[in-house]
């Protein structure tokens, strides 16, 4: 029998998690060859891959800025990534995303280097179990950081949610159908700069301090492990 | 496993105020120095200095690069240069004399798919990259091979002083340019040789950030020789 989505007795949800606890999170980069730079982060089922092309000049000069770079994401679920088949057009959601992921990464990537130019990353869910985003705006920050693009520092993001009446770190699918709040936050340490806050529901003002600073620690370990596997992808080298 | 022959840094990372490096792999942020791109702290001569593992060719003038012929217009070449902006060669720079459009057919001088070692001649924020080949030893490749390489390994495909260039060039007797654009011509004696060259040029791309490296290239190389009985 599945377990009810909540807070058990002994303090547990509905998969075992501690209300303070992160679903198993792998990343991987340079996990595609065409691609300047690319990722695959996983948190618990969801999939997200992400590839980011260029600095390049576009077909569409009129678009270009000429002080800076313009950074263009694309945010889109794969038909088969879940349980219905999702019309692979891009959705009021998408499009809605797209922007706000756009928004989250704009502010480390240094873009007044290379005037002129866009710069293309695809975010492309693979499989969707809530928490899309958040497992995105992390594989778009491996990506660019893949890629060679310079930033100011990393970016990492997770959710919030409220279920049962209590605060809980990174909900999955099951959770957000019956949460009472979702709250996504991205960020980067380093700088000590929130660049996505989100918040659907009500939360109280005490909730959403304590819920910041769980998504904010969180987003400390998730870019502690970005940094891990870029540099791991130098240090081993096979003989 | 072998070592990385510094420490890496990454993104975000902050670095001691000694370590010398170049915008924009390095910026100041709020007064300290923080690494923008994956690179290693190499210690040298009582220095640090900061190597970006990883980088985007920018062109700057009178850089010398290795182009790729894409498109042909009615007075000029659009060539790749590895970086984000196309550059431009004018038909009346490569002729040397004053381009005729009733009489010259640029496709008959310089086809898309071939190569041009050239010079950045004018690159600003409001302008393509302008190449020309007036100069020593610029112009069309009539012979070898050009290879693609990241543009941060470059350095190392040269090495301090030239050394690991030469060293390529002693060991295979082929003649090695390497461009800052991340394209490298090699020139053998025979197919053999320019096999070996490519993979050992393969070799530095690969483990270009471990220490020990020349050895292993001159090694590389010897048995590979040695194998093919070169």
């Amino acid at each position: 029998m599945k377990a009810k989505v909540g807070i058990d007795e002994r303090g547990l949800r509905h998969d075992g998690r501690r209300p303070d606890e992160m679903r198993p999170v792998s990343m991987k980069v340079g996990v595609l060859a065409n691609a300047s730079g690319s990722a695959l982060v996983e948190f618990g089922k969801t999939k997200v891959l992400a590839a980011v092309y260029g600095p390049r000049e576009p077909q569409q000069r009129f678009m270009v800025l000429p002080e800076k770079a313009i950074l263009r994401v694309r945010y889109h679920m794969a038909p088969f990534s879940t349980t219905e088949r999702k019309s692979p057009a891009p959705s009021r959601r998408e499009v809605e995303l797209s922007k706000v992921i756009r928004e989250a990464l704009e502010d480390v990537v240094i873009t007044s280097e290379y005037p002129r130019t866009v710069i293309d990353v695809f975010v492309e869910v693979l499989q969707a179990d809530g928490g899309t985003r958040a497992a995105g705006i992390t594989a778009a920050s491996l990506a660019l950081a893949d890629a060679g693009l310079p930033m100011k520092a990393l970016v990492a993001s997770v959710a919030v949610g409220k279920i049962a009446g209590a605060l809980v770190l990174d909900v999955d699918e099951a959770e957000d159908s019956v949460g009472e709040a979702d709250m996504p936050v991205a960020a980067a340490p380093d700088l000590g700069l929130i660049t996505l806050f989100q918040l659907n529901g009500v939360l109280t003002e005490e909730e959403v301090q304590r819920g910041l600073s769980m998504a904010l620690r969180a987003i400390e370990q998730l870019v502690a492990m970005e940094k891990t596997v870029l540099k791991q992808s130098y240090e081993v080298v096979e003989e | 496993m072998m070592k990385a022959y510094g420490q890496i840094a990454l993104p975000g990372d902050r670095l001691e105020q000694r370590v010398e490096a170049e915008r924009p792999f390095v910026m100041e942020v709020g007064g300290e120095k923080v690494a923008t791109v994956v690179g290693i702290i190499s210690q040298r001569e009582g220095k640090a200095y900061f190597v970006p593992l990883k980088s985007i060719y920018v062109p700057k003038v009178w850089d010398v690069v290795i182009g790729l012929v894409e498109s042909v217009s009615a007075a000029s070449w659009m060539v790749d240069i590895n970086s984000p902006y196309q550059a431009l060669l004018y038909a009346q720079d490569f002729l040397g004399r004053s381009f005729n459009p009733s009489t010259d057919d640029l496709y008959q001088i310089l086809k898309p798919g071939e190569y041009v070692k050239a010079k950045v001649v004018a690159f600003d924020k409001t302008r393509s990259p302008l190449l020309s080949v007036q100069g020593e030893g610029l112009g069309r490749f009539i012979k070898g091979a050009v290879i693609d390489v990241p543009p941060a390994r470059i350095p190392r495909i040269i090495g301090k002083k030239r050394s690991m260039t030469s060293l390529l060039e002693e060991k295979t007797g082929c003649s090695v340019f390497p461009a800052v654009n991340g394209r490298v011509h090699v020139d053998c004696p025979s197919p053999e040789l320019e096999a070996i060259a490519i993979m050992a040029i393969r070799l530095i791309e690969r483990e270009s950030h471990t220490a020990g490296l020349t050895e292993r290239v001159a090694k590389f190389i010897e048995e590979e020789r040695r194998r093919r009985g070169i």
